[in-house]
């Protein structure tokens, strides 16, 4: 690693961090560290102080709380991807942080620093978004949340200011009839890697009928986001196979699929399909 | 009785301190005063250089130097054993010809500062039109390097184009040709290469660490480099974490960082960054060509013909041009057939390819057996029996490409394989699989490989190690000694990176001498210490210098035995070595250890008359031949239609490597030798757009294989021992990867040729698969 020379702090309490955040133009959060590392080893990024929250007592639990489990900024991947109240109401981020990174990444990287860090292939942003999560952010003057679908602005782009910190992820608590998937392919193929595409499905499912869903899609776009078309479409139905097939269709409306080395828009646009599919028959299945 | 350690699965001496982190690598070397060196480097594929103005570079604090082509032009170019084309300058000269080609480098106090450094020199470049597809190379409408007159530098050629014409004359001929990519590779060893060089003007002396294949040719090549003798040259490969033949070179940063140590007064070092690696260390493979098979119906193969060509790269390093000579050596693989065998070497502006795990045996490979293969799909026959039908059975033999080959199996080997995975029974799964909507394939390969590197012959035949100051021959040595305690100390030439030679080297000498294994130290990689010996490529380490060091044994016990027989007041003929001692046979009681052997041995005025003091030989072995491993692979697919995506379900490989002294090491070699391939088959591939950048330049983009990609293999051996050394050993650290490649691209062309999917190019990424099913219309 020869990064440029920057200042690293390490404050012991969320208020310094801050502080720090606030007073420090140009200061750059680090939590696991797995996404701005190496961007600075490479000189892509080269913040002037770095500031680490990882000594910060209180970040790093799940906890079921009113309406919504909280995910706290330390919490890790694997944290996420093993946890039974993830397990329980937000199965589609319990998948998506377990198909993150490898077994070095997720004991190191957070699931909230990959919020932050707003790759457009990662898998949990697209997790969040279908499952109607909060995001909230701090600074040195207040809190405020902000709703996982308007947190991922562009590529590598979240809603942050300068000055605050996502301290917290909050997903509601799942209903009777609600259940959530996540499905991808990987760059390597499998689930291994970032999601060539990859899409997260939440449904509802009332009397027989879906009463609510939301999808969301990584991997295919400048950013994840939510597919609203094909959710809309799926409302009403009974959610089968036809049902299915015909949302699915309809989920890169309103997105632009880019080409990479990994598939063309044409590619992309048919696997957002099928992960699509793919993941509403296992949600509807459970 | 004998110690009877030839044959088992012997822990790895080398372990213990590697697995602790605790092994010493270059890197891990640090000196008083010592500086560190970074490199500038191309962003252009081609460009000419204006200027370079080093002032803001040179003002930084810790900055010691900055030297470009003007310093050291006088050092010449980096030297080539096959030297047609091109050679590099050891920093850009005029013009950069490959994005990452050294400009300038940068010594600094520390590597942070050098980096700094590194961004603060101005190099003003006019970029000029690059080349990279190898077939617009081929044509000369842009020459990749202006030295070179035309971009095809060379063209290998055997066979005879008569006999391929006659058998398309034959009446009912069936002739089926693919054209097929064999793609870039950036062969990803985990230690990245790493040099620190050490001037001592006092002594006059020159130290090189350097993470190396070749020690003692690196030495050679400084010293031709830098006008200095045997004796003022030391070059030292500690630990080297693999290698791949990627560090089969004698690099311009070795030379660069010696030439820095030497102006400065300094040690200095230098460790490529993990981008750094992946453009300027060697490339591998490059192939784009044309196979054909010319058969009958029932699956007699007339003529094999291929026309292919190779990318070189910008410049020709050590033994670029030769990568296709040893492809062409076995270029009719297993099979008794008329070739017509041609490949043309093309300069492109890309980094320089040589020798990757294989050097141009898995591409040669590779086109034979798929063209066999889309053959039997045409004829309608069991690929396994076209296979059979067309094998060599008679040892030795001569093949079509003019080799002698010693000793082979090749039918048994491949009843063994399908016994091994019950073909029959797969074949039989493959079709209720297809019933229940899944699409399962079944591929197979059977290769040949020419290792052991090697007759000394081959050194007028182009493989020569002069350029770089050695004896052109090759050959191995070893030396055993005895030491006053009764252990034992093995000295050898070779430059392991991985392979376990401390272990196997002592399991020969253990078997020798009845010294425990762990009794004997093995050392290796000190051109100070060790005997003379070319180094560890070509799976030919223990077929040559492992040789030598069982002669060298057998010496050490001819006179050990004389020492104990007049110990024991017995016979030499009677005195037999086990258990860390000699005792009379027949008489288990009465025994000498081997402390009490060695305690005589050194006192010479209790030896019998005339006999010289000491415990050690040394031997020089020099095989009549080249060795010829062979075996057949067999893989078993399931391709997602819908996704295009792949999953290696069974990997079976039947390998045989002649007699084995560890078989724990060589399944080793064979589960390393078959993640490569399969890896190029699956996913690694050096992208670059037309310019000359290198889009896969991290391992972001670039994957190399982990455990969590490919299945558990299933191993098994056919043993058919050669008699071209002592031990009837052939190599493995290439087999792996020669036989697997295809094998992979072999079982997803079975699985969808039902689609009408005849064939698809590697890696064989989810996007390419599903385009070539839907592609198709399917």
């Amino acid at each position: 690693m020869f990064s440029r020379q920057f200042e690293y702090l390490a404050p012991t309490s969320l208020d310094d961090a801050l502080s720090a955040l606030a007073s420090t133009p140009g200061a750059k959060i680090m939590s696991g560290g797995q996404s701005l590392i190496p961007l600075m080893k490479l000189r892509l990024f080269s913040p002037g102080t770095v500031v680490d929250i990882g000594r910060i007592d209180g970040l790093g639990d799940i906890v079921e709380r009113d309406d919504h489990i909280s995910i706290g900024a330390l919490v890790r991947h694997n944290q996420t991807a093993s946890d039974p109240l993830v397990a329980e109401h937000a199965t589609a981020l319990g998948q998506a942080a377990a198909w993150t990174g490898d077994h070095q990444v997720r004991n190191r990287g957070t699931t909230c620093g990959a919020m932050a860090h707003a790759d457009i292939a990662a898998d949990q942003p697209a997790a969040a978004i279908a499952l109607g999560a909060t995001m909230v952010a701090r600074s040195s003057s207040g809190e405020r949340e902000i709703p996982a679908q308007e947190f991922f602005v562009d590529a590598l782009t979240s809603a942050l200011s300068d000055d605050e910190i996502l301290v917290e992820l909050r997903v509601p608590t799942s209903t009777n009839g609600s259940t959530s998937a996540y499905d991808k392919l990987g760059r390597r193929g499998g689930h291994t890697d970032y999601a060539v595409a990859g899409v997260a499905v939440w449904v509802q499912v009332t009397d027989g009928s879906v009463s609510d869903a939301r999808i969301g899609v990584t991997g295919v776009g400048t950013r994840p986001s939510l597919a609203e078309a094909a959710a809309s479409a799926l409302i009403g139905t009974d959610g089968n196979d036809e049902a299915i097939t015909d949302a699915a269709a309809l989920v890169t409306d309103g997105i632009t699929v880019i080409e990479d080395l990994y598939g063309s828009v044409e590619y992309k646009t048919h696997l957002a399909k099928v992960f699509t599919e793919r993941a509403l028959r296992q949600a509807l299945a459970g | 009785m004998t110690a009877n350690v030839i044959g088992k699965a012997i822990r790895r001496k080398e372990d213990p301190a590697l697995i602790q982190g605790k092994g010493l690598y270059t890197d891990d070397m640090k000196m008083a005063g010592m500086l560190h060196a970074a490199f500038v480097r191309s962003p252009f594929g081609k460009a000419r250089i204006l200027g370079i103005d080093a002032s803001r570079a040179t003002e930084l604090e810790g900055v010691h130097a900055v030297y470009t082509a003007e310093d050291v032009r006088q050092l010449g170019p980096l030297l080539a054993q096959v030297a047609i084309g091109a050679l590099r300058p050891l920093l850009a000269d005029g013009t950069v010809n490959h994005v990452g080609e050294a400009v300038a480098m940068v010594v600094a106090t520390d590597r942070y500062v050098a980096q700094d450094a590194v961004d603060a020199v101005d190099v003003d470049y006019e970029p000029l039109e690059a080349v990279v597809d190898l077939e617009d190379a081929a044509s000369d409408r842009t020459i990749a390097n202006d030295t070179n007159a035309s971009n095809v530098i060379h063209v290998w050629e055997v066979g005879d184009a008569d006999a391929v014409a006659a058998a398309r004359a034959t009446d009912g001929a069936v002739e089926v040709s693919v054209k097929m990519i064999n793609q870039r590779l950036i062969p990803t060893a985990i230690e990245p290469r790493s040099a620190l060089a050490d001037y001592n003007g006092g002594y006059g002396n020159m130290t090189l660490y350097s993470s190396s294949q070749i020690p003692h040719a690196v030495a050679g090549a400084l010293g031709k480099t830098f006008g200095l003798s045997s004796n003022n040259v030391r070059v030292i490969a500690p630990e080297v974490g693999g290698g791949f033949g990627a560090k089969l070179n004698y690099y311009s940063e070795e030379a660069l960082v010696t030439f820095a140590s030497r102006e400065l007064g300094s040690p200095v070092k230098w460790t490529e960054t993990r981008r750094e690696a992946s453009v300027a260390t060697i490339h591998g493979r490059g192939w784009v060509g044309t196979a054909t098979i010319v058969g009958t119906g029932e699956g007699k193969i007339l003529a094999y013909e291929l026309d292919a060509l190779s990318d070189m790269g910008a410049y020709t390093q050590n033994f670029t041009v030769a990568i296709p000579l040893l492809g062409q050596y076995v270029a009719p693989g297993q099979y008794d057939i008329p070739i017509h065998w041609k490949v043309q070497c093309v300069a492109t502006n890309a980094p320089t390819t040589d020798a990757y795990r294989g050097a141009g045996r898995p591409e040669a490979i590779f086109y034979l057996e798929r063209a066999i293969d889309a053959f039997a799909r045409e004829i309608g026959m069991d690929p396994a029996d076209v296979r059979k039908r067309n094998f060599f059975e008679e040892f030795p033999a001569t093949t079509a490409a003019g080799m002698l080959m010693d000793s082979g199996d090749y039918g048994a080997n491949l009843d063994k394989l399908l016994e091994l995975a019950d073909y029959q029974g797969l074949r039989r799964k493959q079709e209720e699989a297809r019933a229940e909507g899944r699409t399962i394939g079944i591929g197979l390969s059977t290769y040949v490989e020419v290792c052991g590197f090697g007759p000394s012959a081959l050194a007028e035949g182009g493989f020569s190690w002069a350029s770089y100051g050695l004896p052109a021959a090759f050959n191995g040595s070893g030396l055993v000694r005895v030491n006053p305690d009764g252990t034992a100390t093995v000295m050898i030439g070779t430059g392991p990176s991985g392979q376990g030679h401390e272990t196997t080297w002592a399991q020969i000498v253990s078997e020798a001498l009845g010294i425990a294994v762990e009794d004997i130290q093995v050392r290796h990689g000190d051109t100070r210490d060790s005997p003379m010996g070319i180094g560890t490529f070509g799976s030919r380490s223990l077929a040559v210098d492992g040789s030598a060091t069982s002669q060298a044994a057998e010496k050490v016990r001819e006179k050990a035995a004389r020492v104990a027989a007049h110990m024991m007041e017995a016979s030499p003929d009677d005195i037999e070595f086990a258990d860390g001692g000699a005792h009379v046979t027949g008489s288990p009681d009465k025994t000498v250890t081997w402390a009490e052997i060695a305690e005589v041995a050194y006192q010479p005025h209790r030896l019998p008359d005339g006999m010289e003091g000491g415990m050690e030989a040394n031997a020089v072995f020099s095989p009549a031949n080249a060795t010829w491993p062979f075996g057949s692979h067999l893989a078993v697919v399931d391709v997602d239609t819908t996704t295009g995506d792949v999953t290696l379900l069974e990997y079976f490989a039947m390998d045989d490597c002649g007699n084995v002294i560890n078989p724990m090491i060589v399944d080793g070699q064979v589960h390393g030798g078959l993640a490569q391939g399969i890896s190029q088959a699956l996913f690694e591939h050096a992208i670059f757009d037309e310019d000359g950048n290198l889009l896969t330049g991290s391992l972001l983009d670039y994957p190399i294989p982990t455990a969590g990609d490919l299945p558990s293999f299933t191993l098994d051996r056919t043993t058919t021992p050669t008699d071209v050394n002592p031990m009837g050993v052939k190599g493995i650290g290439e087999a792996g990867t020669i036989g697997s490649a295809q094998t992979v691209l072999n079982a997803v062309i079975d699985a969808v040729a039902h689609l009408g999917v005849t064939h698809i190019d590697m890696p064989l990424r989810p996007k390419r698969v599903w385009q070539a099913i839907h592609g198709n219309g399917a």
